[in-house]
């Protein structure tokens, strides 16, 4: 982090100015959603564009044994990996923390918010249900990778049909794709607000993204309801500081929700 | 009858490509960068550098090195999930690229540094490693990096007899097919990548061989247009 | 004998033959091969006579003694500063090299520490590393203002002339500018006019080789700081 640019980020916070002249709680433009970037390889897939921050999600569908809590249920699986192709500080080796921590926030909104009813992806209780491996891959980090990636799962998990699955002889055809896709019931939307000094502002820039002292990513339902938080970075937050995101979060819910269609 | 009118199962006739994109400057974090598509395959390539090369050990006081770093998305593939991670094909190709592009980098004005080059394939139908030096040729030239020439890089072989450019994977896995990745530095014609899969004999190979130098010169031109194209309209 | 193959301000690519034959003789970021001019980078091509140059559009800072840069303090020994100005290679700031007197033993950090950004002078370039200096006038740390990054190739047409677009740009914004070689551009002013002048400067950058660049510029200068004024005025209101 370097105190020049975040102290003049945060003058001109003071201001209510940002660098590139957005008012606080305004994302990018332009925000892109593509479905289907890799659709011949992938089940699903998506890209989102926030600005210059690009990232890609998909989708791979496979038969397997339940896990033995839960004889009934699908299994959900999301990963995520910081390329180090994405961003000149992110290196090449196993799943840094950041990448952990990415994948498992949005793993937290999606499973959490009932997004799939996993019940409708069992085959044979006990033995044969479908699992979901969703992998996330940033493309270009340009601050703000988290509402990007949540954005690009959610859609990857929309755009997902089911391969051709053979019960007789257990085996899965992804050569022939069927129309069904996944029982999604709900669409949770993830927008991370972040606190400098004691400014509230959504979707940093790569500088910004660097001073946030604060921030809370918020998963929010299409009924308005908070299914998943997680707050990051160490600077403590106050219940009303809480309570002010959530609103911020709930509101910017609905503004990415839109892109989806 | 000429070999030429030949038609493969998609249509192609013997010495044609499929359908490529190529574009520059798709990762504006990177020195360089470039998105290079051939049918559905689809290559990034980002590069990173010359940059200080840490931990010292690593080093070469007489001249720069170049690192490269080949991965496939887990959904890239057409069957099951891969895992992520590096395996023992993507760290060979991995390598077979890094051969493939330091012949054309003067890394002597650059020691104790290195170029980073990543290649991400986000899917893969066939054509993977050639799509990746393709792309990565392109990302080292919009870093600015002092090159020879640029590399131009395709799959040729022969299928069912016949000398035909970039295989499909169908025509890989033909009976009696031979597979074979090649790359050259395109204005001296010269082989910097070429891996052979197959059976055939010599004059074979150097009739395919010459397909695939042509083929070679063809996406070239495509890498050309793609790089100046960024910089008309800047 | 010889045959030029492209014209003047002709963008061409590594690899490609700018000329045939001896007549021609390759200057910067170009390379002879038997009888062939070629090009070694993605470029514009500028002929003067019979030499041809290929300014490149890209590439990492090529540091020259005698260059002002500017840099981030990355590290510490116990008698030297590394620095980061953006190149191939670490560059080094000596205890020795700066105008303060630092005593023996004395921790670096009081002086210029992590994170710092300094306008220093590169004293000497050897293979295995870049020496810089801040004894010299002006060279300082920097504080306050902003830090902005365009191509180190873009950096002669931001200046002008005798500096003349510089000076015209922080004329017009009243904000303290300082040019790196290296590419890195410090600003301070009023924030509203550091961004007019952040603007103008990527805008600079990105048509630095088009034609009519410092008429476009003064005219957007006089427009963005008129629209500046009216706002001013209006929150006086």
């Amino acid at each position: 982090m370097n105190k020049m640019i975040r102290d003049h980020i945060i003058s001109l916070l003071e201001k209510d100015m940002r660098e590139d002249r957005r008012k606080l709680l305004d994302y990018r433009k332009p925000i892109t959603l593509e479905y289907g970037v890799s659709s011949k390889s992938a089940e699903g897939s998506a890209r989102v564009r926030i600005g210059e921050t690009e990232v890609v999600a998909g989708v791979k569908l496979d038969v397997g044994e339940p896990f033995p809590d839960t004889p009934d249920d699908g299994i959900l699986i999301i990963g995520a990996e910081l390329l180090p192709l994405s961003n000149p500080e992110f290196e090449s080796g196993p799943p840094s923390i950041d990448s952990i921590e990415l994948a498992r926030i949005i793993d937290r909104g999606i499973r959490e918010g009932n997004t799939i009813d996993l019940k409708k992806l069992c085959i044979k209780e006990g033995e044969k249900v479908w699992a979901i491996f969703l992998d996330i891959y940033p493309i270009n980090d340009n601050g703000n990778l988290f509402d990007a990636a949540a954005l690009a799962a959610l859609a990857a998990l929309r755009d997902t049909r089911f391969p051709e699955y053979d019960a007789k002889k257990g085996k899965v055809n992804y050569e022939k794709r069927t129309s069904k896709g996944l029982p999604l019931k709900k669409l949770p939307i993830m927008v991370t607000v972040s606190k400098i000094k004691n400014k509230f502002i959504v979707d940093p820039d790569i500088n910004e993204w660097k001073s946030v002292d604060a921030r809370l990513s918020v998963t929010t339902t299409e009924d308005g309801l908070i299914c998943a938080m997680q707050k990051g970075c160490e600077m403590q937050l106050s219940l009303d500081d809480i309570e002010k995101m959530i609103d911020i979060a709930t509101e910017k819910g609905k503004f990415l929700r839109e892109f989806l269609k | 009858m000429k070999e030429k009118s030949k038609v493969r199962s998609d249509g192609r006739t013997n010495d044609q490509l499929r359908p490529i994109e190529a574009k520059i400057g798709v990762v504006n974090r990177a020195d360089g960068s470039a998105l290079f598509k051939i049918g559905k395959t689809i290559a990034y390539a980002a590069v990173y550098g010359p940059r200080a090369l840490h931990p010292k050990f690593l080093q070469n006081p007489e001249k720069g090195i170049l690192r490269c770093n080949y991965n496939m998305m887990s959904f890239s593939g057409s069957g099951e999930r891969v895992k992520p991670g590096p395996t023992r094909r993507s760290r060979e190709i991995s390598m077979v690229t890094e051969k493939a592009l330091v012949p054309i980098l003067s890394l002597e004005q650059y020691p104790n540094a290195v170029v980073d080059v990543y290649v991400e394939l986000l899917q893969t139908d066939s054509g993977t490693r050639c799509a990746g030096i393709s792309a990565a040729a392109m990302a080292l030239a919009d870093a600015g990096i002092p090159m020879k020439d640029l590399i131009s890089s395709v799959s040729v072989g022969l299928v069912n007899g016949n000398s035909v450019v970039d295989l499909t994977k169908e025509e890989e896995d033909s009976e009696g097919a031979v597979d074979i990745a090649l790359a050259i530095m395109p204005r001296k014609k010269e082989v910097t990548l070429l891996q052979l899969d197959g059976v055939l004999s010599k004059d074979q190979l150097r009739k395919t061989l010459e397909l695939g130098i042509k083929a070679c010169e063809q996406i070239y031109k495509i890498q050309q247009n793609a790089l100046k194209e960024k910089y008309k309209n800047e | 004998m010889g045959e030029l193959l492209i014209k003047d301000k002709e963008i061409v690519t590594p690899g490609q033959v700018l000329a045939v034959g001896m007549d021609y003789l390759p200057a910067q970021n170009s390379f002879r091969e038997g009888d062939k001019v070629i090009s070694s980078v993605i470029g514009i091509t500028s002929v003067s006579g019979r030499l041809i140059k290929i300014i490149s559009l890209r590439g990492k800072y090529n540091p020259k003694e005698g260059d002002t840069v500017i840099g981030k303090i990355l590290d510490m020994s116990f008698n030297n500063w590394f620095v980061d100005i953006d190149c191939a290679a670490d560059a080094v700031l000596s205890m020795r090299e700066v105008s303060e007197f630092v005593e023996r033993g004395a921790d670096l950090s009081q002086y210029y520490t992590f994170g710092d950004i300094i306008l220093v002078g590169v004293s000497k370039v050897t293979r295995s590393a870049i020496e810089l200096s801040m004894r010299g006038p002006g060279l300082r740390k920097l504080f306050g203002g902003t830090l902005m990054k365009v191509n180190p190739s873009k950096v002669p047409r931001i200046i002008g002339k005798q500096g003349s677009m510089i000076n015209t740009i922080k004329d017009s914004t009243g904000c303290k500018i300082s040019v790196g070689q290296n590419g890195f551009v410090w600003i301070q002013g009023e924030p509203e006019k550091e961004l007019i002048a952040v603007d103008i400067i990527n805008l600079i950058s990105k048509e630095a080789h088009k034609e009519g660049l410092t008429d476009k510029i003064t005219s957007l200068l006089q427009e963005k700081l008129g629209k500046q004024n009216e706002r001013e005025k209006q929150s006086e209101k």
